[in-house]
């Protein structure tokens, strides 16, 4: 009998999962059981669609043949509810009906849950939303109308694209953050200050350094004592990883479900990939939260390839990297931002911050110019993000033909041959 | 799988493969349908020449490498970039322009297209009317190559 993968989850990790060990075994069987009832989508989409620059049906991350042309039996809206990590079963509810699953490979990629911080009254809210799934973009599109006053708390990633995609709907949006900046967790105060004059020009009003203390129906009162009267709450103050099911099976568990370098949890024979996991920033070298898509997604690779048997795909190359943009300026950063720094702060409005460190390049932070048709800052910026995750030497490279625009010349001789005169492998 | 080399002791630098490339995605065959796409305007090819290598001696041109791990398919959240026949082919209208991809591409070859609202990549041409490779079909000095290679 055909051996069974049974993966929690249907986003970037589980996806992943299923091409990774596809990749390399076409015999396992694979199941997908998901409390989501929708075919796998890209969950950083719901803004865009929000924003009309896609639909339902361009949401999903995979064709419609996904499932099938990879073998997959797909339990959509099915609830997992417990890990028997000895017997080998997952037990799963639906409505009213509850079952169980036995495995030989578990993957747990779970991802995040909202994080609400104790705020009293909040239950008295009537109308109000975390932005994390497509439903929550549904509910939005529901009840957010011309004139809706919608409360956002939260300015950082999760809070600024939900006001960007609701901003065609409602031209009311308030976001408060208790953090004295916007985007804290990515952006230093002077660069936050940039963004937040440019999200500012479109309309979105903020209250920085300060939060709600508590609610009253559509009423917050501040910290500060201010009143904030809204007729839709957004909930964006933060994620935590979902490690329920790894904790309570027993599972080793620290800021996220810890993993070895090939994805396998303490518990045998269970694999996690994903927002809901820990990993290792490879620029830092600390175990960090890195609840990033693209890591996601390769964390998931590798451990669908190792959960086949192989066990050779270490997943070695985590650290922070993002893509984000607001009204077209967009950020691209990648790694650390420590020792010795570059920095240009353009005429244009962009910016630009190139760091290294011990010989290597660690990290940089470039920011897009006022004019969102001049892209020229972020050019080929994914030269720099594979210098820092390569780890290649900078002596080995002139860094200054690179540090003001990136570019494969500065790279040695051999080195270019390597890269355009053959096939990397 | 055939893909576009450089040889860069040939490349002259003179950047016609940057113009043929611009004609040839915007629907452009002829030298005439050169002029009428491209005079007076801005070009955004996806191939990228650079110049100034090795102390200035040496050009060379790049576009997408068509990677066996593709890190622009791999990081994309939208699901449209795939790899079709070898390919690494871009779906504009499930793109919402984010950009992983750029920040993903170790050559720096998925880039935002003229608008910025999506990015755009070498297809090697199979999807616009040309057919082959125009960067290597016009190259004067055969220093752009449309060949099967092996891994160096």
């Amino acid at each position: 009998m055909a051996k069974k993968f049974v993966i929690i989850g249907n986003s970037a990790a589980a996806v992943g999962a299923v091409e990774g060990l596809r990749a390399v075994d076409k015999d396992w069987e694979i199941v997908i059981i998901s409390d989501e009832p929708y075919h796998t989508y890209g969950r950083p989409l719901i803004s865009y669609l929000l924003f009309g620059k896609t639909d339902e049906e361009r949401i999903k991350f995979r064709p419609d043949e996904f499932y099938s042309a990879n073998g997959v039996t797909a339990m959509l809206g099915c609830t997992v509810t417990q890990i028997d990590a000895a017997a080998k079963t997952v037990s799963w509810s639906k409505d009213d009906y509850t079952g169980s699953l036995q495995y030989d490979k578990l993957l747990v990629s779970t991802g995040s849950v909202p994080f609400v911080p104790p705020m009293n009254g909040l239950e008295t809210v009537p109308l109000k939303t975390p932005f994390m799934k497509l439903d929550d973009a549904k509910f939005l599109q529901e009840h957010v109308k011309a004139d809706t006053r919608v409360f956002i708390i939260g300015a950082g990633l999760i809070g600024l694209k939900c006001a960007e995609g609701i901003s065609k709907l409602t031209k009311n949006i308030t976001v408060c953050d208790l953090a004295p900046r916007i985007l804290p967790s990515i952006l230093e105060d002077e660069l936050a200050k940039i963004m937040q004059n440019w999200i500012e020009q479109n309309g979105v009003k903020f209250m920085l350094g300060d939060t709600a203390d508590k609610f009253d129906g559509n009423k917050a009162v501040m910290k500060s004592g201010a009143v904030v009267e809204f007729d839709v709450l957004v909930l964006a103050v933060g994620v935590r990883p979902n490690v329920a099911l790894i904790k309570d099976a027993g599972g080793d568990v620290n800021k996220g479900i810890v993993t070895d370098q090939f994805c396998r949890t303490s518990l045998k024979d269970v694999y996690a990939a994903g927002d809901c996991t820990e990993s290792f920033d490879i620029t830092s070298e600390q175990a960090k939260i890195l609840a990033l898509l693209p890591n996601a997604y390769a964390q998931g690779y590798a451990a669908g390839r190792n959960a086949a048997g192989l066990e050779d795909k270490p997943y070695d190359s985590a650290m922070p990297m993002n893509a984000i943009g607001f009204w077209g300026k967009h950020i691209l950063s990648a790694g650390s931002y420590i020792g010795e720094k570059h920095e240009v702060f353009g005429d244009d409005g962009s910016y630009r911050l190139i760091c290294r460190d011990a010989g290597l390049l660690k990290g940089f932070i470039l920011i897009g110019g006022n004019d969102i048709h001049d892209h020229s800052v972020l050019d080929r910026a994914g030269i720099y993000t594979n210098l820092i995750k390569d780890k290649t030497p900078l002596d080995t490279v002139d860094f200054e033909s690179i540090k003001d625009r990136a570019s494969l010349k500065g790279f040695a001789a051999d080195a270019r041959k390597k890269k355009l005169a053959g096939v990397e492998r | 799988m055939r893909r576009v080399f450089v040889n860069e002791e040939w490349c002259l630098g003179c950047h016609l493969c940057e113009y043929h490339c611009a004609n040839a995605n915007m629907g452009g065959v002829t030298a005439q349908d050169m002029v009428r796409n491209l005079r007076g305007k801005k070009i955004h090819p996806r191939i990228r020449v650079e110049d100034g290598a090795d102390g200035g001696k040496i050009n060379f041109a790049v576009q997408c490498r068509h990677c066996y791990d593709p890190m622009c398919v791999k990081s994309c959240i939208a699901g449209a970039l795939t790899v079709e026949d070898g390919v690494v082919t871009h779906n504009p209208d499930k793109c919402v322009g984010c950009f992983t991809c750029v920040l993903t591409c170790p050559y720096g070859c998925v880039m935002p297209d003229g608008d910025g609202k999506v990015v755009q990549k070498c297809e090697l041409c199979l999807r616009n009317k040309v057919g082959a490779p125009a960067c290597a079909e016009h190259c004067p000095n055969r220093a752009i190559v449309y060949e099967e290679r092996g891994t160096l």
